[in-house]
């Protein structure tokens, strides 16, 4: 027990003597209660995605900070134009019909509709067909559709990606008989 | 004053129009209560679930305009969950049955319908004024009834709603004859205008004064609606991307030569960085200045305006304008009463955009500034006795460091004494957010000194249940007190039942209540409506005994007159 208070004491750490442990002990009194609740599975969602490299990025406290959407939005729009790494969070659902759980992607981390449905069909293992702009996606028993801001069912593809990055609440990727509907040429 | 007859006294009541005063008036004795309530013209109820449409017009059967407030305010922060209430169909429906000439109407966070707007506007033949602030549930289609159906309207006003845009033409509902237009704002619609429809009714509007224009008129469209309405006090454009020097652009600084009463000024939704150069003949009038969606421009352009804004009372500006562009306000706007400062990164660790420097700056600039909202990343105890010593006249104090529990990044203190400065010597504040790393001290402080505060927001502080106590213990004004993520639980919520009773509501989510003080509280104190919000479906609430030890999410408790709501949806538990 005492050999762990003496390596801490003397760990190696960046900042000035004497400071640190202050913080430090306040920082862990106030970790242990519930403070990071709601946390989202960004952090970890990251981690285990094999599509879209996403620098690592701290997790996200719902309704943190105080900041309506549509202000978030507005700033969220504008770090994706002039970002090129991405990785700044633009999550959504993506549910697959048939399939036991959704998962969630990071819209800002692609920077196409050819990306983000390679890194669907990967996530996946499904196949996407071609995508044609009066037909839809043709060749494929799986279409790709989103949920715009209105709650309407979109084909993906349709709209610039910005305008998409946008307005998209949720993917579905939607297969079979339902998808006949939704502009799919087959 | 009983010897004067009731004409008399009503004639003296209506120059009365506070209505914190009306009701003090309305408590002296019973004639005086009769004769203001026929008398009152406008009433606020600023929680809709604390008592019923018929219970209003029972009290008031004159009253021409209503104020609703719905929904908590957190829930601009997407912690309500869709769903929960605010629904204002059942209040428009009682009153379209009663007699009350509804000339106005304000909602805030409240749900409003298609069929609530049609029902509206064919019930009130003097309608005049709808203001919809953060509220949703509706679409154009609702606006085209209000269009079509209002002869008289003088104000549609839509601030920061959710509105389903069906594109449709409801600009062109309104008729040819119309021709009383005041207010007109839709900036928050998402989708494309009638250009055509809009530029009509425009310049059939002589008595436009306020014009707030969405993301989708484009900047020649703004060139021809304000080369036909000089006379706008209120403008908020929409777009603005042309080069400097297109025809649209060159049209648009003919026709802002013009604009000598233009005062207020906003929008900038999508906007070119070199855009705000055109108006810069006109900023030496403005006292209102709203860039706050404006994030294309970049923080130098921001401030060659400014310098122009002498006259300047509230700003609302993104923090990229940094802490130089803070001092060049300083040193500019020496009228200013309102600042808030908005910020482009949310994570934090980012660029220090604004930081304790730049709110320095403004307090020792500005002496007449008694509102501020300060989004940064840093902050430090000394910055906020300074801020003190400078400005002990502010009624509005809301500080958000962006990081939860981020110490005094010099010292790494608390900051538990820079905002015990603030209430010391703020002895008229009303409002306050606290933020960074606290603890219960500063709690102590709030509870000794903040006298006067009726709203407090707290995030991630205290230490312990005696912090909420010495709120609820001090703060006798205290309306409105919401708290997250902080470790205040049952000892603290049940210390003195009878304090909910003077106050609108308590909002408590992620803290450490119990189920079982919840319940526990809500037998005690029957007019209280102690709703559980759980969206959580595994974490059932159950009746199995361990109530004591299971935590609440989610907590909104108010007064109420009229006991529990019937329109809860399955998620919201009313104990």
């Amino acid at each position: 027990m005492d050999e762990f208070v003496n390596l801490k004491a003397t760990e190696l750490r960046l900042g000035l003597p004497g400071t640190d442990n202050v913080c430090e002990e306040r920082e862990r009194v106030s970790c242990n209660k519930r403070t990071l609740q709601g946390v989202t599975e960004n952090e970890t969602e990251s981690s285990m995605m094999k599509t879209g490299t996403c620098p690592p990025r701290k997790a996200q406290i719902v309704g943190w900070p105080p900041v309506r959407s549509s202000r978030k939005n507005i700033i969220q729009t504008k770090k994706n134009e002039s970002d090129s790494e991405g990785g700044r969070g633009v999550y959504v659902k993506v549910s697959m019909d048939g399939a036991p759980y959704l998962r969630k992607i990071d819209l800002s981390c692609y920077k196409g509709y050819k990306e983000l449905l390679k890194a669907l069909e990967i996530m996946f293992n499904f196949s996407v067909g071609e995508y044609f702009e009066r037909e839809g996606y043709k060749g494929s028993d799986f279409v790709p559709t989103y949920e715009d801001k209105d709650g309407d069912w979109m084909l993906i593809g349709d709209v610039p990606w910005e305008m998409f990055v946008c307005t998209c609440k949720r993917l579905r990727i939607m297969r079979g008989s339902e998808a006949k509907g939704v502009g799919c040429g087959v | 004053m009983n010897y004067f007859p009731d004409e008399v006294i009503e004639h003296v009541f209506d120059f009365v129009t506070s209505h914190k005063d009306r009701n003090s008036i309305s408590l002296v004795c019973k004639s005086w209560f009769k004769i203001e309530r026929y008398s009152r013209q406008n009433v606020f109820i600023g929680n809709c679930y604390s008592i019923s449409p018929e219970r209003l017009l029972r009290r008031f059967p004159c009253f021409k305009s209503l104020t609703l407030k719905g929904k908590p305010h957190f829930a601009d922060f997407n912690l309500v969950p869709h769903g929960w209430g605010g629904f204002v169909q059942p209040w428009i429906e009682a009153l379209a049955r009663s007699r009350v000439g509804l000339e106005e109407l304000r909602l805030k966070r409240m749900v409003v319908t298609d069929e609530g707007l049609e029902l509206l506007s064919r019930s009130f033949v003097n309608f005049k004024s709808l203001v919809l602030v953060s509220c949703e549930g509706f679409s154009t289609d609702g606006l085209a009834s209000i269009a079509s159906n209002c002869r008289h309207l003088r104000d549609l006003d839509l601030q920061e709603n959710e509105i389903d845009d069906h594109r449709g033409q409801w600009l062109s509902c309104f008729p040819e004859t119309y021709t009383s237009l005041v207010t007109l704002n839709f900036a928050c619609l998402e989708g494309e205008t009638n250009l055509v429809a809009l530029e009509r009714l425009v310049a059939r509007s002589p008595n436009l004064r306020s014009l707030k224009l969405n993301r989708a008129v484009p900047l020649d469209a703004l060139a021809r609606l304000m080369a036909c309405a000089p006379q706008i006090v209120d403008l908020g454009v929409g777009s603005y991307e042309d080069e400097q020097d297109s025809e649209s652009c060159l049209k648009l600084q003919a026709a802002i030569r013009k604009y000598t009463s233009l005062r207020s000024l906003s929008g900038f939704l999508e906007a070119a960085p070199h855009c705000l150069s055109a108006f810069h003949p006109v900023c030496h009038n403005l006292t209102s200045l709203n860039l706050s969606y404006a994030a294309e421009i970049h923080g130098s352009h921001l401030i060659k305006l400014i310098e122009h804004c002498k006259k300047l009372q509230r700003l609302w500006i993104l923090d990229s304008i940094g802490d130089k562009g803070l001092e060049v306000v300083a040193s500019t706007c020496k009228e200013l009463q309102e600042l808030r400062v908005f910020p482009t990164d949310l994570h934090g660790g980012g660029n220090t955009a604004v930081t304790e420097d730049g709110l320095v700056a403004i307090s020792a600039g500005c002496p007449k500034l008694h509102s501020i909202l300060y989004f940064c990343q840093q902050m430090t105890n000394a910055a906020l006795i300074t801020v003190a010593r400078n400005c002990p006249n502010f009624i509005r104090f809301r500080l958000c460091i962006l990081e939860p529990h981020k110490p005094d990044h010099v010292t790494s203190q608390p900051l538990d004494e820079g905002f015990g400065a603030i209430v010391q010597a703020c002895k008229n504040l009303k409002r306050l957010s606290v933020s960074g790393l606290l603890t219960d001290q500063v709690f102590l402080y709030i509870g000794m000194f903040a006298t006067q505060l009726e709203m407090l927001s707290i995030a991630f502080a205290g230490d312990t249940d005696k912090g909420m106590l010495y709120v609820l213990n001090g703060c006798k004004k205290m309306r409105k007190l919401e708290i997250r993520d902080s470790p205040f639980g049952d000892a603290a919520l049940l210390a003195d039942v009878n304090k909910y009773e003077t106050m609108r509501s308590l909002w408590m989510s992620s803290c450490e209540v119990t189920l079982g003080g919840c319940k526990r509280l809500a037998r005690k104190a029957p007019w209280l409506n102690v709703e559980i919000i759980n969206e959580n479906d595994n974490n059932r609430m159950e009746e199995n005994g361990y109530e004591g030890r299971q935590k609440v999410d989610k907590l909104y408790l108010y007064r109420t007159v009229v006991g529990t709501r019937v329109d809860a949806p399955p998620f919201v538990w009313i104990l």
